[in-house]
């Protein structure tokens, strides 16, 4: 028997399970999202499948309502594991009034959640990796403890917003973990075509900081790598740049045909890279999980997800009157300050 | 009450707000040792040290990005962009990200920053350090804009803002400077957001102005008080939310309106001020309300001659006024 990694990571049996949980949640919630979609019953959503390992692992580093998290709109398995719950995932994919992200406003998946300190996300990318300094900035001037994560897909690097962010994060010895979840497509622009170099992560000697750049479908490599990011981080040696080499397997969006443009024999080829998968293997290797118990977990996984859609879709939505609530403080507002 | 220019008053209001309340902080490209580059922040750095005035990479997005962040993380920023021009960099920052942050997170987010602008022309600044941006920002429900161009008011419009839980673009006009002067009040001293100022009491036609040209039309007010004709003069103060009642009011008084901006024509403040009154006065009115301002030219030449070819004058406010007051 192979050594046990997640013992050697500081991992417990059941944090490993708990993860893999995650991941087989994470995975129904965007199939189910998809059927959503494609029965009509919701207009739209974002699809993130095959990226559970690198978003669960990632996450697994993160401590809810002390670090800031800025996850992008792939990131089901991130909010998942900070502890926003299922309902109000789904309240958010049928745009409901309820919904603690946006109240409905927002694209399905552009997550924010203040109790959770998951940070309010726009659609234009990279936008939000200077909010994330501004945040450690925030933390530094307050001496508050804990650090701040940023998350994003691999079109970002070419963004300016991306360059400043990670040029002052460097300057000033940040305490921010720079996350890139490089799927090879911005939707159809592949990642050759976005970058002269190979890897993202040879970006980040520009900035003074290291890169790291594991296989994102190992949430072995993607924990250790997250681990060590933080915790440098938080001895306040500044920032890391890391980029987790993952897939998607479904198309872009709902609205998004990736036939066009990957071959059908790519997508089964990392299909057999699937992290679930993976993580099952080595569970299975180590006797802490079975067939069985696994199909078990799958179809809890869907009962839970199709539960939480059917009461969000019965929830209330949005009053009319509500659409020009909200763009500025109002009397009384308990966000006013 | 002490004496002092726009630029000293906005320098005494940011040093007095940072040592109130220490949320407060500046960031902004040679805003730190260097004091600015139109000296707005000289002294603060060595009061305040490098973690709350802090000069910033040459990056205008990121200096607003950045401050967005500290926002959401519980600070008050001031973002200085050096020169106006330059904020188009940071639109994507100010209009998809600061204006919307309250709205699109229906309120569980919001955004307390103040972008400081420099901008208007005059100053032999070229295309490019003269432009007068705050058309681009109008239209932006989410944002507010002030333009106070007084001492005092600068004080009271700058802690509004400092303080105000939505994002406010603070607009400095480089020519008020040192040119105008005025009281500064001591110590708490407010002034409302969202509220336009009656400068000057008149009965026969309303100027409504902000920046420079309000000051330009108070002085030709004076000059048609010596013909007889007396000049209401509004200083908007604020452009965004606008406020409306006040122009209104002074419309239905006077029945003659005239409004006046450096920025360009098409599309400018002067549009909406013209529509609104146009609504809500429009049987009060005995003339068309006329609108002065610059050209519909891209920015302003360098070339003195050129420039001053470009910006309204004082004289074209009074022969406007005058010819509205005949009307």
């Amino acid at each position: 028997m192979a050594t046990k990694r997640h013992i050697e990571l500081g991992l417990s049996d059941q944090d490993i399970l708990d993860m893999y949980k995650t991941m087989v949640v994470a995975r129904a919630v965007d199939d189910r999202a998809d059927i959503l979609v494609r029965s009509g019953k919701i207009p739209f959503t974002v699809l993130g499948q095959g990226q559970e390992g690198a978003q669960v692992a990632a996450a697994q580093t993160l401590v809810a309502g002390r670090d800031w998290v800025l996850p992008y709109y792939r990131d089901v398995g991130v909010v998942l594991a900070m502890g926003m719950s299922l309902r109000e995932v789904m309240l958010f994919e049928f745009g409901k009034a309820d919904d603690p992200n946006s109240g409905g406003r927002q694209m399905p998946k552009h997550w924010g959640h203040r109790r959770l300190r998951i940070v309010s996300q726009s659609s234009p990318v990279a936008t939000e990796l200077p909010h994330a300094c501004g945040l450690a900035w925030a933390m530094r001037l307050k001496k508050e403890e804990g650090i701040v994560w940023a998350s994003f897909g691999d079109g970002v690097v070419s963004k300016g917003d991306f360059h400043e962010a990670l040029n002052f994060a460097g300057i000033h010895k940040l305490p921010i973990v720079f996350f890139c979840e490089n799927n090879y497509y911005a939707i159809s622009v592949p990642f050759s075509k976005q970058s002269p170099v190979p890897s993202v992560a040879d970006r980040a000697s520009a900035y003074g900081m290291p890169g790291v750049s594991v296989d994102g479908n190992d949430v072995f490599a993607v924990y250790k790598a997250s681990l060590e990011a933080a915790e440098r981080a938080k001895r306040g040696e500044g920032s890391t740049l890391i980029e987790a080499r993952t897939y998607r397997f479904a198309p872009h969006t709902s609205n998004d045909d990736d036939r066009r443009y990957r071959s059908r024999e790519e997508v089964e080829k990392w299909k057999r890279l699937d992290p679930i998968a993976r993580l099952f293997a080595y569970l299975k290797e180590h006797g802490l999980l079975d067939e069985e118990r696994a199909a078990a977990i799958r179809s809890d996984a869907e009962k839970e997800v199709l539960e939480a859609a059917q009461w969000a879709e019965r929830a209330p939505d949005p009053d009319p009157a509500s659409v020009g609530a909200y763009v500025y403080a109002q009397e009384g507002d308990a966000h006013g300050r | 009450m002490a004496v002092k220019n726009v630029l000293e008053a906005i320098r005494a209001t940011m040093f007095e707000e940072m040592e109130r309340d220490e949320r407060v902080f500046l960031l902004g490209q040679d805003v730190g040792r260097h004091g600015g580059v139109m000296n707005a922040s000289m002294g603060l750095y060595d009061a305040f040290g490098e973690e709350r005035v802090v000069d910033t990479p040459l990056a205008e997005s990121s200096i607003v990005g950045i401050a967005i962040g500290a926002a959401l993380g519980g600070l008050l920023p001031i973002a200085e962009i050096q020169f106006g021009d330059f904020v188009l960099s940071a639109v994507d920052q100010i209009i998809s990200e600061a204006a919307k942050m309250r709205y699109r997170s229906n309120n569980d987010f919001h955004c307390p920053i103040v972008v400081r602008v420099p901008y208007g022309g005059g100053i032999h600044g070229g295309l490019y350090h003269s432009q007068n941006v705050e058309s681009i920002f109008f239209s932006t429900p989410g944002l507010k804009i002030v333009a106070p161009t007084t001492p005092a008011d600068v004080k009271g419009l700058l802690r509004a803002a400092i303080y105000d839980p939505d994002p406010v673009i603070f607009m400095e006009h480089k020519l008020a400077y040192r040119s105008i002067k005025g009281e500064f009040p001591e110590g708490a001293y407010d002034l409302p957001i969202g509220k336009a100022d009656v400068k000057r009491v008149g009965k026969d036609l309303t100027v409504i102005a902000y920046g420079m040209m309000m000051h330009y039309a108070l002085g030709a007010a004076e000059q048609l008080a010596e013909e007889g004709i007396e000049t209401e003069v509004i200083d908007l103060c604020t452009l965004l939310p606008l406020d409306r009642e006040t122009l209104v009011a002074s419309a239905k008084k006077t029945g003659k309106v005239m409004v006046v901006h450096e920025d360009n024509l098409t599309g400018g403040i002067g549009a909406e001020v013209a529509a609104s009154i146009t609504e809500e006065a429009f049987m009060y009115l005995d003339a068309p309300i006329k609108r002065v301002a610059a050209p519909d030219i891209p920015s302003t030449p360098y070339n003195p001659i050129l420039e001053r070819a470009m910006i309204p004058t004082q004289e074209q406010i009074l022969i406007g006024m005058r010819e509205l007051a005949r009307f």
